[in-house]
């Protein structure tokens, strides 16, 4: 069976005066039918322009796919003209962003900016798109849905306006939906509300959803299979059990410890990974993450590690599992 | 929103008070005497008395100005000093030749200036988007008085296509509905007067729109950039819109808030601007009449007109306000 | 409060950035900026140019500007077939030489950017000052003074006060600064409740500055970048405005070699002198086109908040 989606060998990169910064460099994962697949790490490393590619919607220039395959059902995304991309973006693929403030139009109503993509992929009437925009607005529990579909953006509050994203991306049924960040803006108590929705409807609707995070909880709570990236490369790769459990890759294993946790014990104390995520245009040679890590010896200062399986089903990037 | 409409309404009053006394003021109290101006220097003593007194000049100013007042509350202007005429009579008889001017300008500098300012911003750095920013700020700087006579000398003089001045030939002759002659020879379905009407009004009014043309390019490219970062631009290509729905829809929408308040200043460049053009193309409008009355120091007419020209435009950027507010939703719930 | 803060070691954290660029003034950056900036320099070298005409006029000009010669009216450009090189630009009805009078006409227009530039700066500054810092009757009467004077079309307002005045080029120059002084006001006003909110003037007071000191040296240096930019900028409408005047006989009186009195004198001769109407307005454009130029350059480069 093939997979709902294979993202193989890709390689994005954004052409800039000041040199090319590899964003995302030789990046591979899969993702089966109905499933939730996580992507970690710290801002910077590469995460939000995956989701992009697989959208196609790299601000080109100066940003460029220069390599790999997005296999989506089959298709690769990366060679599909562009009228064929656009049939298939919030159609079979949508998107979720991270800023829901600002990530819809202002002047326009939330019902007809849903009831937009029912008439552009489904071909359905103003009047039927509308009745269906009030159904979705519903189903993602937002109040009195027959009035707030009149409303305008600015007259719902953060979580409402995420809700509203949500709707207009379940509009028409996709087989994947790409959510970058997509509570990192909200409160906690409404994260956790938005989290459980899109987990109810992935579960509801069978749709496959790649959540895009830099908050290892939200990792727990939702994912079944985790990739870790930095610096534009998958660093490791584990079901969600598994890495949590036996985190291998010195970088996973900092950012387990830069987790508050409340159950155990107060005396472990909160660590922080030293450092910051290196420049793009200026990557450290050998390993990528040598500079902040403290288990680095000569080879890693040489040589980049290559992806290799210690364990069944559980990748590392790393010269200490080699 | 009717709340808004009515606030900004009545906050156009004490507007228009204050335009009435600086008007009033202005032109009494620089020095120099109005009668002496009118009649010359070597005018008799008795005949300046006379006038003097004919005008009401001989009360004191604030008896004057609450005369004024008074009138202006009636809607009387007073007289012209040159033909005894009633300004207001006078300024009817020319007003719908500005207008029309104005409004063929407006269209002109709306849709040309609009659509490069849309296509620069669509194709950012491009050779179009150069040329067309070169132009624009050309633009800004052009004297248009030179450029209406460099645009009579090539087609007029030269190529003879256009009517060199005016604003219909002599043997044509329209029914007056609207005084808009253009609009009252579709009216009358009289295409020959049509026809004369257009070929009359397209250099003053190409001459009259150069600046905000160039002002509304600007603007809107600079708009429609700044939009196009947004976040909300991104989520409508997400949504597999065209890029003719991304740009003409969603992003020309919020970009044209801006460029609505820059359309309604420009009004004001408009109405000053018709001075300069009315004045090279001999188009009978209030521009043309008020340099008249400059010319002839008829100091009741300069009065009158300016008074009128200032409330016109303030009266229009009231309305710029109120569509503003109309076009932007955000406005409404404040 | 207490003097805690001065107590404190005066070090200031080094700069973020990879160590290899030093920090200098904000003066510098923005010279640095400036001579990168395309636009301004393109504007730059168009007004040197007209400066050089402005200045050396007397030894550049080939004849005299006003000097009349019957025996060479309407003569052509020199490219012309009946052209000569004693007048390359051609000359007008009174056969005085165009190229003459287009430099001397630099010298007017330059004159006339300062004069009446100086007029609005001087009086919107000083309004927009006060408006800014005693706010309350004070900044109301001001502000609604200006908005008064906003409420007309700036040409109109100056043909309007020209013709009470009277019609000559100094006229013209003090009803043109009368009417650009609101921009200047509305804009020292502005910058002046940004500044005057700040921790340092509340400091200076706190240290018993008169309020003249105040303003003057502190709180205006400090909104100089936007006032530099509408001073330039205020130039060009300036020597557009004034072409205007001259143009519909409010400004310049003949034979003043003023380029839209030329303007004025070369509209009756466009069906025969064409030269007489086209090099005035170029000039006209050309010196309105260089201030605007480096108006813009330097907006981009003196504005931190407009740079991307």
């Amino acid at each position: 069976m093939t997979k709902l989606l294979e993202v193989q060998n890709l390689k994005t990169y954004f052409f800039t005066d000041r040199g090319v910064a590899k964003a995302v460099d030789d990046v591979s994962f899969s993702l089966d039918t109905g499933k939730t697949l996580c992507v970690v790490g710290e801002s910077g490393c590469g995460k939000s322009v995956t989701a992009l590619s697989i959208m196609r919607l790299i601000p080109e220039p100066p940003g460029r796919i220069v390599g790999g395959r997005i296999l989506f059902e089959g298709t690769d995304l990366v060679a599909l003209p562009e009228s064929r991309m656009r049939s298939i973006r919030g159609n079979k693929i949508s998107m979720i962003f991270q800023e829901p403030m600002t990530s819809l139009n202002p002047v326009f109503r939330v019902g007809d900016q849903i009831a937009e993509v029912l008439e552009l992929h489904e071909n359905m009437k103003k009047a039927d798109a509308m009745d269906r925009a009030v159904e979705l607005l519903r189903m993602v529990g937002i109040p009195s849905p027959e009035s707030r579909v009149r409303d305008y953006p600015h007259q719902m509050s953060g979580g409402m306006r995420q809700r509203v994203m949500i709707a207009m991306a379940l509009a028409c049924n996709p087989k994947l939906i790409i959510a970058d960040e997509p509570t990192t803006a909200l409160d906690v108590t409404i994260q956790a509300q938005i989290l459980e929705l899109m987990e109810e409807l992935s579960r509801t609707t069978g749709t496959a959803i790649l959540l895009i995070t830099h908050d290892l909880g939200v990792v727990a709570e939702t994912a079944e299979h985790v990739v870790v990236m930095y610096a534009g490369r998958v660093v490791e790769e584990a079901p969600v059990r598994e890495l949590f459990h036996d985190p291998l890759h010195p970088y996973t294993r900092g950012l387990m410890r830069s987790i508050p946790s409340m159950s155990e014990d107060d005396k472990t104390r909160l660590e922080v990974i030293p450092g910051v995520v290196p420049s793009l245009l200026a990557l450290p040679v050998g390993c990528k993450f040598n500079d902040r890590c403290r288990h680095a010896f000569d080879r890693c200062l040489a040589e980049e590690p290559p992806l290799t399986t210690p364990k069944e089903g559980h990748s590392v990037r790393c010269w200490l599992f080699h | 929103m009717l709340s808004f409409i009515i606030r900004r309404i009545l906050a156009l009053i004490p507007t228009v008070f204050g335009i009435s006394v600086l008007v009033f003021f202005m032109i009494h109290l620089v020095p120099g005497d109005p009668a002496e101006m009118m009649l010359g220097e070597r005018a008799s003593e008795q005949a300046l008395k006379e006038v003097r007194e004919q005008l009401g000049l001989d009360k004191p100013l604030h008896v004057q100005y609450g005369r004024f007042l008074s009138r202006l509350a009636q809607g009387d202007l007073g007289r012209a000093l040159r033909t005894n005429e009633k300004i207001t009579t006078e300024i009817a008889e020319r007003f719908p030749a500005t207008v029309e001017l104005s409004i063929a300008a407006m269209i002109f500098a709306v849709t040309l200036g609009m659509l490069a300012g849309i296509m620069s911003a669509t194709r950012q750095y491009s050779v179009f988007d150069y040329s067309s920013m070169v132009l624009s700020l050309v633009g800004v700087s052009m004297p248009i008085f030179w450029l209406g006579l460099v645009l009579m000398i090539i087609f007029s003089v030269h190529l003879g296509w256009l009517p060199l001045s005016g604003r219909l030939s002599y043997h044509i002759h329209i029914e007056p509905i609207t005084g808009l002659y253009i609009l009252d020879s579709l009216l009358t379905r009289n295409w020959p007067a049509l026809k004369d009407a257009v070929w009359h009004i397209i250099m003053p009014a190409f001459t009259l729109s150069t600046i905000p043309m160039a002002i509304i390019a600007r603007i809107t490219r600079s708009s429609m950039l700044e939009v196009l970062r947004q976040d909300y631009i991104r989520t409508a290509k997400a949504k597999g819109l065209s890029p003719r729905v991304v740009h003409y829809k969603h992003a020309l929408k919020n970009a044209l808030i801006p460029v609505i308040t820059v359309i309604g200043l420009q009004f004001g460049i408009l109405l000053g601007g018709a001075i300069l053009t009315e004045t090279i193309f001999a188009w009978p409008g209030i521009g043309l009449w008020l340099l008249n009355a400059v010319y002839a120091r008829d100091f009741n007419a300069v009065q009158g007109g300016t008074m009128l020209i200032a409330t016109t435009f303030v009266t229009i950027n009231m309305l710029v306000d109120i569509l503003y507010a109309w076009i932007n939703p955000r406005i409404k719930v404040s | 409060m207490t003097a805690a803060a001065q107590t404190l070691p005066n070090s200031q954290p080094a700069p973020a950035n990879d160590g290899l660029e030093k920090s200098r003034s904000p003066l510098v950056e923005a010279l640095l900026r400036l001579r990168k900036n395309k636009t301004a320099m393109v504007g730059l070298a168009i007004i040197s140019l007209f400066l050089v005409m402005a200045l050396f006029a007397p030894w550049l000009a080939p004849h005299d500007p006003i000097e009349q010669s019957l025996y060479s009216k309407l003569k052509p450009p020199v490219w012309d077939a009946k052209g000569t090189w004693d007048h390359i630009l051609g000359t007008d009805d009174f056969g005085r030489d165009l190229l003459s009078r287009i430099i001397y006409g630099a010298r007017i227009s330059m004159v006339v950017g300062v004069v009446s530039v100086s007029i609005s700066l001087f009086f919107g500054t000083i309004a927009g000052a006060l408006a800014g810092f005693y706010g309350g009757k004070i900044d109301n009467v001001i502000m609604r003074f200006m908005d008064l004077l906003l409420a007309f079309p700036s040409i109109l307002l100056a043909i309007v006060i020209v013709a009470f005045l009277g019609p000559s080029l100094r006229n013209a120059m003090i009803a043109i600064g009368v009417v650009s002084i609101p921009r200047y006001a509305r804009l020292v006003r502005g910058s002046v409740l940004e500044e005057y909110a700040k921790d340092y003037v509340q400091a200076a007071r706190a240290l018993g500055a008169r309020d003249s000191r105040l303003i003057f040296l502190h709180i205006l240096p400090n909104c100089l970048a936007p006032l530099i930019v509408q001073t330039t900028l205020g130039f060009a409408s300036a020597i557009l405005e004034a072409a205007a005047l001259s143009f519909l006989g409010l400004g310049a009186q003949p034979p003043t070699p003023e380029w839209g009195a030329m303007l004025a004198n070369g509209r009756a001769l466009i069906l025969r002198a064409w030269w007489a109407v086209t090099f005035p307005g170029l000039m006209i454009l050309f010196s309105v086109l260089g201030f605007n130029l480096l108006g813009d350059g330097l907006r981009d480069a003196l504005d931190p908040r407009l740079r991307e």
